[in-house]
């Protein structure tokens, strides 16, 4: 093993710009994602089924398909049309695709939307219906029962799958390595393992900084659930 | 070619992915069966064996740890056949590292799905099996076993529909599976066929999306099947 090739500034460079990639890509995603995910997931549990249904579709393609297709299919796929190409010089939105952070972004937000759907969907569905007779009680609109007592306590009740959302989605971003002009850390690693060709070394060291960052993300969500579900524990 | 050569090579990729995903299933269901039993036993260096392997799998992305793997395990094979004297040089097959990476991968969400079902069958009986004299292997067989398949189906579903998808990886290490046919289909056809690229990566999609749904049709009734004699209270 040659781990002092890893531990030069310049691969330690690599690495660091690779984190960065990484965390820059997750943290979007998750803000776009998770951001369209509150209101679908409200729209997901409606009692018509023309609303439901459509949404359904969503999470279900999306759920059921790799998402690495998903990537390919915009990046090469929708990002490569006549129709986009013709106006990705000047029209918004479509100029985004011509980057391909953007499109990776654009993908790993469509796949943990719909994930996230359906966990927050699982969550709301559950809330207790003596709650929501309670706010009509006390009459709250629809409205209000959703956004001061359904939601909060659902969002709440969700935080333990979520965690595990956010910790696959860690993972996935590796994918973008696949896209070419993105960097993130597998990329780093790659870039490595191909100047020294020391796949061990290039890649337990992209590894173990993806463990250390899945271990920070559960201690994060750690101190979130005791922060927000501590009116869930056994009471002492 | 028309546009039929390459949906009939897609198509033929589409076997490639189903045979990885049915191997690695198998090698995940042992690696997860024995993962559990050493979680679950009462050796100390077993069940830290069996944490360490099912923490750290499940920390680094099945991405690197195939390439880790693939790459790795060239190398690793080579210095190791060198050492005992072989000295020519050993390709190791694509087919063979996507298989067992992903075997090896979700063998570790296996063994947490395993450790859990096993976990959730009151202990009673497995002792009540032990004090009729029944062996501790006969005890494995007919008591814990078949409630196992029973708690552990739910969480097995989950896996394999993960694991199905996640064979679309292999396609980077060059198997030439569904997802590397349809991305090599979508450049050649390009200018022959109108938006090439995107029609036949949607077309892969929809073979795992119509892989995916008869997984969860077929896996529900094996669910009904086994949860037969269990009481249900509507909620």
């Amino acid at each position: 093993m040659q781990f002092d090739v890893i531990f030069t500034a310049e691969a330690l460079q690599l690495y660091w710009q690779g984190l960065i990639g990484t965390l820059e890509i997750l943290i979007a995603c998750l803000i776009v994602g998770g951001g369209l995910s509150i209101p679908l997931a409200v729209l997901r549990v409606s009692p018509s089924a023309w609303i439901r249904g459509p949404i359904w579709l969503f999470t279900y393609v999306i759920r059921g398909t790799p998402l690495l297709i998903q990537v390919y299919i915009i990046y090469y796929g929708v990002a490569q049309l006549d129709w986009i190409q013709a106006r990705w010089d000047d029209s918004w939105p479509w100029t985004g695709f011509k980057d391909a952070f953007f499109c990776a972004v654009l993908a790993f937000s469509l796949n943990t939307c719909a994930y996230t759907i359906e966990m927050l969907a699982g969550a709301i569905r559950d809330t207790a219906p003596g709650e929501i007779e309670a706010a009509q009680a006390m009459g709250f609109s629809r409205l209000q029962t959703l956004r001061r007592i359904v939601l909060p306590s659902a969002m709440r009740r969700a935080l333990p799958a979520y965690s595990n959302e956010v910790i696959m989605m860690l993972h996935s971003t590796s994918l973008a390595s696949t896209v070419p002009a993105i960097f993130d850390i597998t990329g780093a690693a790659r870039s490595i393992y191909s100047d020294y060709y020391l796949p061990f070394e290039a890649f337990i060291t992209a590894g173990l900084i993806y463990l250390v960052l899945t271990f920070a993300l559960v201690g994060l969500f750690k101190l979130a659930e005791n922060h927000w579900l501590a009116y869930l524990r056994p009471q002492r | 070619m028309k546009l039929d050569g390459y949906i009939t090579s897609i198509l033929e990729g589409s076997l490639l992915s189903i045979q990885v995903a049915l191997g690695a299933l198998v090698v995940a269901v042992i690696l997860g069966l024995a993962g559990a039993s050493a979680k679950l036993s009462q050796r100390k260096p077993l069940v830290w064996l069996g944490s360490v392997y099912s923490t750290i799998i499940r920390g680094i992305p099945d991405l690197v740890l195939m390439l880790l793997i693939f790459y790795g395990g060239q190398i690793g094979l080579n210095i190791l056949l060198e050492s005992v004297g072989y000295t020519d040089y050993v390709e190791i097959n694509p087919f063979a590292a996507g298989l067992i990476t992903i075997g090896f991968i979700y063998g570790a969400y296996m063994t947490e799905t395993f450790r859990g079902a096993i976990l959730a069958i009151p202990k009673g009986q497995a002792e009540a099996g032990l004090a009729y004299g029944m062996s501790r292997s006969r005890v494995f067989f007919t008591i814990v076993l078949p409630q196992m398949v029973r708690l552990a189906l739910p969480g097995f579903t989950n896996n394999w529909l993960v694991l199905i998808k996640s064979t679309a990886l292999v396609s980077i290490l060059g198997l030439p599976d569904m997802t590397y046919l349809a991305k090599q289909a979508g450049a050649a056809a390009r200018g022959e066929v109108p938006n090439a690229p995107l029609l036949f990566m949607a077309f892969a999609a929809l073979i795992y999306l119509v892989f995916t749904t008869v997984s969860l049709i077929a896996l529900r009734q094996l669910e009904k099947r086994y949860t037969v004699g269990v009481k249900r209270l509507a909620a």
